[in-house]
């Protein structure tokens, strides 16, 4: 078995004197796609947060190609190649839709994904590029959302609850799109609370419950039984 | 048409002011930074150029070429080795640490310069004007207009324009994800603080140039920064021009009346637009 891109290992992650994760593992490798799922509250935003550096933790906590970077700042860890899709898109309003998208690509790391590959891929965008990023649909600021994370060029992108306040038809028109973006050697993490749809998409799983992962393995090989266990802790 | 005329030294004036305030306006927009010794930077400004002018025998406006750069370094290490320690969700603690900041400027030019009113010599330049009919404009106060209308389109257009204007305003809008997108919050703070000064640099020395200043002539100059970036509205930077001329008019009208109403005059217009049109004359129109 090849060795993973990202690992983490016995994380602990704290808001102040609050401690959202307890000792969570995990691991994706090249290519893969992991989807995390669990209830409100079970720490899968914080997972996030601590990838992405906006959490700083430990630096042996979480590797990176084998390197420690759980204390690095989250522009560090932007520059390595990993990119979030925040929960709740945060796109930025005092920038244009194109704007959003070229601020995403400012680190100028090299890869497949330029302006005209995301406005291919969500042409909408392409009409709509100099409208405020915020005068847009929920649906079509989670297209600028991602397309933002993708023009980094990044190896890892980290989608969070993108699903969450959408119409299910743009649910359903995003995660179509989403073959089309792993498809190259880029590794993802997908949170969902949907759990079909982060099974359908994954080929591994990992359950969060109140900050402890509660069950890991193949998105095909889980039972509905093993799963909503893990999820709801009965 | 001695009305008009004030008018248009009044206005021409408002271009100093513009000057004061879009330094201050700048970091506020960028970073919520309200800088308490915004005044007295622009009058350390001012000393840093009566020594160099002095020391290597240069005219005061030449001397800009060594006081942008050299206020410029100094608010980027002031921003990244003081300033970025107090930043968070309360504005409280920069504010105190700026106000202190101006305590210790203040001082520390009493210290080195003693409380003796200077004056930058700029020459033949500072009397020089030109006639247009029955008025007279000064080329200096036409110069520093002129000045104050470039750095203000020159900030727009760095801020709608040019990679660092997105960062600035993409920081602005939310710190933490424009982290992730790989800007150091700790740095952009630092350039804007630089731009920051570098404008209130110009500021010092055409201020000096115009007046005498002493080490305590910064309060009032930060009065008028703010009053300007109030009346024009915040956040919008030519509002900021609007701002100090409106400022600069209601003073020279002011002093018309009766000298001893100059700056009386400002502080009621201030005082009046405040109440009438509480988010100034030109608010920005998102957000």
């Amino acid at each position: 078995m090849p060795d993973p891109i990202l690992s983490i290992h016995g994380l602990d992650a704290h808001y102040g004197d609050f401690q959202a994760l307890y000792g969570v593992d995990l691991a994706v490798e090249r290519g893969q796609v992991l989807a995390v799922i669990g209830a409100n509250g079970a720490g899968k935003t914080t997972l996030m947060r601590s990838i992405s550096g906006l959490l700083r933790n430990a630096p042996d906590a979480v590797r990176w190609q084998g390197r420690p970077i759980g204390a690095l700042r989250a522009d560090q860890i932007a520059a390595l190649g990993i990119a979030l899709v925040p929960e709740g898109r945060l796109l930025f309003p005092s920038l244009s839709v194109e704007e959003n998208l070229i601020i995403g690509g400012q680190l100028g790391r090299k890869g497949p994904w330029s302006l005209t590959r995301i406005y291919d891929l969500f042409p909408i965008l392409k009409e709509r590029r100099n409208v405020p990023a915020t005068a847009l649909s929920g649906g079509q600021q989670q297209m600028v959302a991602i397309g933002r994370a993708l023009m980094s060029n990044p190896e890892l992108l980290m989608m969070d609850e993108i699903s969450l306040g959408l119409a299910p038809v743009i649910i359903k028109s995003i995660y179509e799109a989403l073959p089309g973006i792993v498809g190259e050697g880029l590794s993802a993490i997908v949170v969902e609370q949907d759990i079909a749809k982060a099974l359908s998409v994954s080929s591994h799983v990992t359950c969060l419950q109140e900050g402890r992962v509660s069950l890991t393995g193949g998105s095909g090989e889980l039972s509905r039984d093993a799963i909503s266990k893990a999820y709801f802790g009965v | 048409m001695d009305w008009i005329n004030a008018i248009i030294q009044g206005a021409l004036l408002g271009g100093l002011y513009a000057l004061f305030a879009a330094g201050l306006s700048l970091i506020f927009g960028v970073m919520r930074l309200v800088n308490i010794a915004h005044g007295d930077l622009i009058v350390l400004s001012a000393y840093v150029a009566l020594t160099t002018s002095v020391g290597l025998g240069l005219n005061p406006l030449l001397a800009l070429v060594i006081v942008v750069p050299v206020m410029a370094a100094f608010g980027y290490a002031l921003q990244r080795l003081i300033l970025n320690r107090t930043m968070g969700d309360d504005l409280l603690p920069p504010l105190l640490v700026t106000f202190g900041l101006s305590v210790i400027i203040q001082n520390a030019l009493l210290m080195g310069y003693s409380a003796d009113p200077q004056k930058l010599q700029a020459g033949p330049i500072e009397t020089a004007s030109v006639s247009l009919g029955p008025i007279t404009l000064g080329v200096m106060p036409v110069l520093v207009f002129a000045v104050a209308v470039a750095v203000i389109a020159g900030l727009q257009w760095m801020f709608y324009r040019t990679a660092l204007g997105r960062a600035f305003r993409a920081t602005s809008d939310r710190q933490d994800i424009a982290q992730l997108m790989g800007l150091n919050r700790a740095h952009v703070f630092g350039l804007a603080m630089a731009l920051s000064l570098a404008v209130t640099a110009l500021a010092g020395v055409f201020l000096g140039i115009r007046t005498s200043f002493d080490p305590a002539a910064g309060a009032s100059r930060l009065i008028f920064g703010f009053e300007a970036v109030i009346i024009g509205g915040l956040g919008n930077l030519w509002g900021t021009l609007g701002g100090g001329v409106i400022l600069g008019i209601a003073q020279t009208l002011g002093a018309k009346i009766n000298p001893g109403y100059q700056i009386l005059a400002g502080h009621l217009v201030f005082l009046l637009i405040l109440a009438i049109r509480p988010r100034g004359l030109f608010p920005r129109m998102d957000g």
